[in-house]
């Protein structure tokens, strides 16, 4: 089983409502966040072009904050997902210099939190909440291992990329372009 | 034109607009530990060559610096931490793939071991000194019999130590700026550079101060080829880590960088040196100061300039 | 042969004996507060949830509202039964709990007190503040007649304080919603088609095969269902079409961006209309069945040419052309889409009116992929006294001007509330519900300075927002998640009813707007308007007679019921009478040749910017509504200011960085009160700026929003009023940059 995501850039308006999806169900406290949006113009009026990107942790499959985490906290469970065990984590900060994404942030009650893929609602069958809000479903996840997840599906006709590459870190979020 | 902005407004405490997660506490972490591994090893060395006569001060006396400065160093890492109530988490387990880890398990065994070297030189400090306990004089006993192979164990964790401060930046594949193959072993000698100066710098015999001087300029040698080519690397690199050497050739570090690490840190010491050793009175706490000083900058600058330097945005 | 908007049955019915007989009787405050107990628990969580229907903007999506164990609202969640958000509401909705978390909340009621020789507010019960109100409206009353008390309203508790102003003897009931917004399009819809598009929107974007927006920034306009529908619209590989001088999200989205020249759209629809015609493209059936007027039009636009066009628009003539083709390709499945905030260049109704048209001639109305016929749930309503009948209303100031107007005007209000030697009486009262009106309210002066001839103003907000500073009662209303309101019925495919319930006691000493509506009511001895003790009594009333009852809805939120008024498109050849003085869609518009207005929409020139000046053109973020959103810590968390996006080129001649904080100065010497950030992008034309509504508050005790950006309303200073129904033109403003403190400058 290998869990991913795909945006499909060419649907997402950049609403950033997955953004306070993401902080409500997962109680994020204001001021921090687990995904984000990203916009990028290109070319010169009236030749433009926008690519908007809902952007998070990329649960890479080379994962160097696991790697680098000193006790543990930071591990892959299931499916390739990255989790952070709050308990274990000494707030050390490895993990958040290791991401090349800055997808992790310190949380004020000192552990290092991140994008979960929602875990506690895969786990019971749901879609992580920001998939499940998104205005334009332009959020797709799943099992790429299974050729009929909504991912693979989305995977299947498109061009995609993904962030950073040359970072190494073999990210598991798709940007359908 | 082009263009890229957050469109969710992301604002991250230390995290946004650069990440600024490690202050001060982790440079002076490494300054100390490059400090202590640096005089561990050349006290380690001389104890091997049979030199504890000639080499005083090396052997003996400036190690005496290393169980306090590798205490005070473990008190900023403990301090940097955000979730303290959890240190104990570092030894419940092993990582060998973090630096963090095993860094923090080298501390742990070579903490106790300088305490030890030093311990049992307490009878040279304080003549007719004596433990408490039978015990502890019989270790006591036991150590300075053992010099040699005590030695050989402080030398090679030394060498972990050293290694280790370099490796803990360099490990950091997503920092563009540390992300190199030199900076470990540039840390290495750096940090053996200061444990030179500082064991220069409480020395009172000319030769000891001589022979350190030597390895001191050889040192700077390898410090200044090494930044050398590191720099060559970044300019040969892809563009992030062109962003980041242009932070030293233009950029916000460059004052800091080539005026206090490389010119008094660096250069100005060496040149001192050799004139010392040609013969010219040079009064050595200058040249040792600004080796550690430079020593010390070099460590802030790279912890800071290497956090803002990222792959994306 | 149906007859469209004829199936309003309206139902008179009477409500129970015994709930009229206790009412009024006897309002014990809170005991009678409906609680919200209960709420269904969510299965493996520690959270209950209770329905309810958004209130961050007007779409009224239906969703959850979720509790934890320690009445804490967590989350709102779209109901994935509603068909206005499919279960997944917009940021702005799912940012609700912000509005009901906001420490900076209204939190008791307040009146306007003089201490020192200044004035400022205190304090106030319940009790007090209403029976001061009342007092107060019946001097007015006494005084002027009852007529000179106006109700702004924006809002679901709109509608209590509308009966109330009614049962008081007033029909001034007016909502920024009209002249500021979409009256321009209802009054031209009605004129083409004899009805309004009304909201939402009956836009079949999720089956379209070609979607026409112009100046519609859907996308940064969050209206839900239609961001929805349009991404579907995407998928399935649809046309889409945008004309907007900004390059918008939806323009990024586009097969086509057409960056039109500012205020020159009506020749550009006019020519689209010339090359239907002229290739004889249009779907000549639709067009022969259903419209009027055809060869008025034909005649009118013959020598608009897309070559024309060009030297108007600076759109190129073979993409007028191509666009035009593709239109007709897609006909009838497609839509211009009627836009909704459309009071830009007071030529708005005709520019509409050219938009209806161009519908008409491709035949997109009443077809799949087009405009479906919606229809909306009938509830009956509580047999009431006879309102008494007003004796002037506000169209007496405006003897002969916008008799089209369906609704009263905001705006039209406000001026005729400053005294006037060829008015017999203005406006000498206000209520103020839920609408920010120096924000809202173009020409703040003119607001300002109505407001200040005023008798007596009473404002019931949720929000210290800038209209409470001039009121001098203010009631506080607690948040939507925190009451009841009355049942949704908006209109869509299918008619449904949604039902908002509190999720929790209303936070500080704030109350529901029924509540305050009927209370006040009592106090003015109107209280028979009102017959019931708890809005509970009149919604499980109403919910029953249409086979739900109020126990049914809070476990479902929202219930579908069944058409009654023949299917959602036209059939094939189907006969149908339009509401319209023909009955026929009306291409040559009868009613507006009767008022003396073109029946055909004509090409009028505005007056660009002059040298230096840019066009101010202002509009949405997704993540924020209007004014009302500025101080939400979970939107402003993502957005907390706006920025003037100005195009590199000018960037380049003013030496802007982005970043940098610059005053705006307008044509009459206005300047922001707040300087605001510079955005240097490529999305904005080199002749226009472009700004978000809604930032640059005034108020101290919003601490998030205070000082925060610039208020794009205070640069709206020329208004260009629309002949023919009152809307007020608002994009006709230029600006230019000041890099310094204005005090500086001025010295
Ligand atoms: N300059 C400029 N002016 C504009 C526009 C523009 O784009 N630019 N847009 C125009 C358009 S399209 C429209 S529709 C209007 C909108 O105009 P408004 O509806 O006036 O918009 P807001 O600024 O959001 O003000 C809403 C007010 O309602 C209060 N409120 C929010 N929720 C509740 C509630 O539950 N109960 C009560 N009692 N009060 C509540 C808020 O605190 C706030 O004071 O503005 C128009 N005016
Ligand atoms: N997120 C969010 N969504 C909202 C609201 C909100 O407050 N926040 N409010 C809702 C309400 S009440 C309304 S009325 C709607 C309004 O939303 P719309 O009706 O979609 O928008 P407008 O404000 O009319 O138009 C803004 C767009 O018009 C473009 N424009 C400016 N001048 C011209 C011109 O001369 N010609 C053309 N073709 N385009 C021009 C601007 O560049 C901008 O992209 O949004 C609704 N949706
Ligand atoms: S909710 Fe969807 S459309 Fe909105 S920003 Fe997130 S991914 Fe994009
Ligand atoms: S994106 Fe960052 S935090 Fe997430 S798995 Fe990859 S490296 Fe780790
Ligand atoms: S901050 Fe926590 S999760 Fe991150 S590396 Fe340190 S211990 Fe591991
Ligand atoms: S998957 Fe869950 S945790 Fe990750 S960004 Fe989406 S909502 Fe947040
Ligand atoms: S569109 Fe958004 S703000 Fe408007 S009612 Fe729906 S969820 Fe609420
Ligand atoms: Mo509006």
């Amino acid at each position: 089983m290998r869990y991913a995501m795909a945006v499909d850039t060419r649907k997402c308006v950049g609403c950033s409502d997955c953004v306070v999806a993401c902080q409500t169900e997962n109680n994020v406290p204001i001021g921090f966040c687990r995904d984000w949006i990203t916009e990028t113009v290109d070319g010169t009026y009236p030749n433009v072009e926008i690519e908007l990107r809902s952007e998070r942790c990329n649960h890479c499959d080379n994962s160097p904050c696991v790697r680098c985490c000193p006790t543990g906290a930071s591990h892959i469970v299931e499916g390739g997902v990255v989790l952070v065990t709050h308990d274990e984590c000494i707030g050390c900060g490895a993990c958040i210099q290791s991401c090349p994404y800055d997808a992790r942030y310190s949380h004020p009650d000192g552990y290092v939190d991140k994008c979960t893929f929602c875990m506690h609602r895969v786990e019971k069958g749901q879609k992580p909440a920001c998939v499940d809000v998104c205005p334009t479903k332009c959020l797709y996840f799943g099992d790429l291992d299974d050729p009929n997840s909504d991912v693979s599906n989305a995977l299947r006709n498109r061009k995609y990329k993904v962030l950073a590459p040359e970072a190494g870190t073999k990210p598991q979020i798709y940007f359908l372009t | 034109m082009n263009e890229e902005l957050f469109v969710s407004g992301r604002n991250i405490p230390n995290i946004d607009p650069y990440l600024n997660i490690w202050h001060w506490q982790i440079p002076i972490y490494l300054f100390l530990g490059g400090l202590a591994a640096g005089i561990l090893f050349f006290a380690g060395l001389f104890t091997i060559l049979g030199k504890e006569k000639e080499m005083q001060t090396t052997v003996k006396w400036a190690t005496f610096i290393v169980p306090g400065a590798l205490v005070l160093g473990l008190i900023a890492l403990f301090l940097d931490l955000k979730h303290q109530l959890y240190f104990w988490r570092l030894y419940t387990t092993i990582r060998f793939e973090s630096p963090m880890s095993w860094g923090a398990w080298t501390l742990m065994f070579i903490t106790p071991l300088s305490l030890v070297w030093v311990a049992a030189y307490m009878k040279d400090v304080i003549p007719g000194w004596r433990w408490k306990m039978k015990i502890l004089d019989d270790f006591d006993a036991w150590i300075n019999e053992n010099r040699k192979p005590v030695a050989w164990v402080m030398i090679i964790f030394a060498v972990i130590l050293g290694i280790y401060t370099g490796i803990l930046l360099s490990a950091f594949n997503a920092r563009p700026l540390w992300n190199n193959s030199i900076l470990g072993p540039l840390f290495l000698v750096s940090g053996m550079s200061t444990g030179a100066a500082t064991i220069m710098w409480m020395s009172k015999s000319h030769y000891e101060r001589m022979v350190m001087g030597r390895i001191d300029l050889l040192l700077i040698a390898i410090e200044l080829f090494l930044i050398t080519h590191m720099i060559m690397g970044f300019l040969a690199g892809p563009s992030v880590q062109l962003e980041a050497a242009n932070l030293f050739l233009g950029g916000q570090f460059t004052v800091s960088f080539w005026v206090f690490v490389i010119v008094l840190g660096l250069v100005f010491p060496a040149l001192l040196e050799v004139l010392e050793l040609v013969g010219y009175k040079v009064p050595v706490a200058v040249p040792a100061f600004l080796i550690l000083l430079g020593g010390l900058v070099f460590r802030f600058i790279m912890v800071e300039a290497g956090q803002i330097t990222r792959y994306l945005y | 042969m149906t007859k469209r908007r004829d199936f309003i049955k309206i139902s008179a019915l009477g409500l129970g004996g015994a709930a009229i007989a206790t009412s009024g009787l006897n309002f014990a405050g809170s005991k009678l507060m409906a609680t919200p107990q209960g709420g269904e628990k969510v299965k493996g969580t520690n959270l209950r949830r209770f329905p309810t229907y958004c209130e961050v903007c007007f779409w009224k999506c239906a969703g959850w509202t979720y509790v934890d164990d320690k009445d804490e609202i967590v989350k709102v969640i779209g109901n994935d039964e509603d068909p206005h958000c499919n279960g997944r509401l917009c940021p702005r909705g799912t940012g609700g709990p912000g509005m009901y978390n906001d420490k900076d909340r209204l939190k008791t009621p307040l009146i306007r007190v003089e201490k020192n020789g200044e004035q400022t507010f205190r304090e106030a019960t319940w009790d007090e503040a209403l029976d001061y109100t009342a007092k107060r409206l019946k001097e007015v009353a006494d005084k002027h007649g009852p007529e000179c008390v106006a109700l702004f309203n924006h809002g679901s508790g709109g509608k209590y304080f509308g009966d109330l102003l009614k049962a008081f003897g007033s029909d001034n009931i007016a909502a920024p919603s009209f002249a500021q917004c979409r009256g321009p399009r209802e009054t031209a819809w009605i004129a083409t088609y004899g009805e309004a598009v009304g909201s939402p929107e009956p836009t079949d974007i999720r089956d379209t095969k070609c979607l026409v927006l112009i100046g519609s920034h859907i996308g940064e306009n969050m209206h839900n269902g239609q961001v929805q529908e349009m991404s579907d619209a995407i998928d399935k590989g649809a046309t889409i079409i945008t004309v907007d001088p900004r390059f918008s999200t939806a323009a990024s989205k586009s097969k086509f961006w057409l960056p039109i020249k500012p205020a020159t759209d009506i020749a550009l629809l006019l020519a689209w209309i010339h090359v239907l015609i002229e290739e004889e493209i249009y779907n000549k059936e639709f067009v022969e069945q259903y419209t009027y007027g055809f060869d008025l039009l034909k005649k009118h636009v013959k020598n608009m040419t897309p070559e024309w066009a060009y030297g108007e628009t600076t759109i190129k003539p073979d993409i007028i052309r191509k666009t035009a083709r593709e239109m007709a390709q897609a006909a009838p499945a497609v839509i211009v889409h009627p836009g909704r905030h459309v009071t830009w260049y007071g030529d708005d109704t005709q520019r509409i009116r050219a938009v209806a048209i161009l519908n008409a001639l491709l035949g997109s109305w009443g077809s799949r992929g087009g405009f479906y016929m919606k229809e909306s749930a009938h509830l009956p309503k509580p047999k009431l006294p006879p309102f008494p009948k007003p004796k002037r209303n506000w169209r007496d100031a405006y003897p002969g001007q916008y008799n089209l107007a369906s609704l009263a005007l905001s705006s039209g209000i406000c001026d005729a509330t400053i005294p006037s030697s060829n008015r017999d009486c203005s406006f000498k009262a206000w209520i103020v519900y839920g609408t920010n009106l120096p924000l809202t309210l173009p020409n703040i002066n003119n607001t300002l300075n109505a407001i200040s001839h005023l008798e007596f103003m009473v404002a019931i907000d949720t929000m210290p927002m800038e209209v409470t500073g001039y009121a001098d009662v203010v009631l506080p209303e607690c948040t939507y998640l925190e009451r009841y309101d009355l049942i949704r019925t908006s209109p869509h495919r299918e008619p449904y009813v949604a039902l908002r319930m509190p999720a929790v006691e209303p936070k500080y000493d704030s109350k529901p707007g029924w509540w305050i509506a009927k209370k006040l009511a009592d106090k003015m001895g109107l209280g028979d308007y009102f017959p019931y003790d708890d809005i509970t009594e009149l919604l499980d009333w109403q919910l029953k007679h249409i086979g739900s009852s109020l126990e049914e809805m809070k476990k479902i939120g929202v219930r579908k019921l069944e058409r009654e008024s023949g299917p959602l498109y036209f059939t094939k050849g189907e006969e149908i009478e339009f509401n319209t003085p023909s009955g026929k869609i009306e291409l040559f518009s009868n009613e507006l040749a009767a008022e003396n207005f073109d029946g055909i929409p004509v090409y009028t020139k505005h007056p660009q910017p002059p040298q230096g000046f840019y066009r101010l053109i202002y509009g949405r973020a997704p993540m924020h509504t209007f004014s009302r959103t500025a101080n939400n810590a979970n939107l402003t968390d993502l957005m907390d200011e706006n920025s003037v996006w100005v195009n590199p080129k000018v960037a380049r001649l003013w030496d802007l960085k982005t970043g940098q904080k610059v005053w705006l100065k307008n044509q009459d010497d206005v300047v922001t009160t707040y300087p605001l950030k510079v955005r240097i992008t490529e999305r904005i034309r080199w002749d226009s700026v472009y700004m978000v509504h809604g930032f640059g508050h005034s108020k101290k005790e919003l601490s998030r929003a205070f000082g925060k950006g610039a208020n794009d309303t205070e640069m709206i200073t020329k208004v260009m009023m629309d002949p023919i129904m009152g809307g007020t033109g608002m994009r006709g403003n230029f600006i230019t940059f000041l890099t310094e403190k204005p005090e500086e400058v001025e010295s």
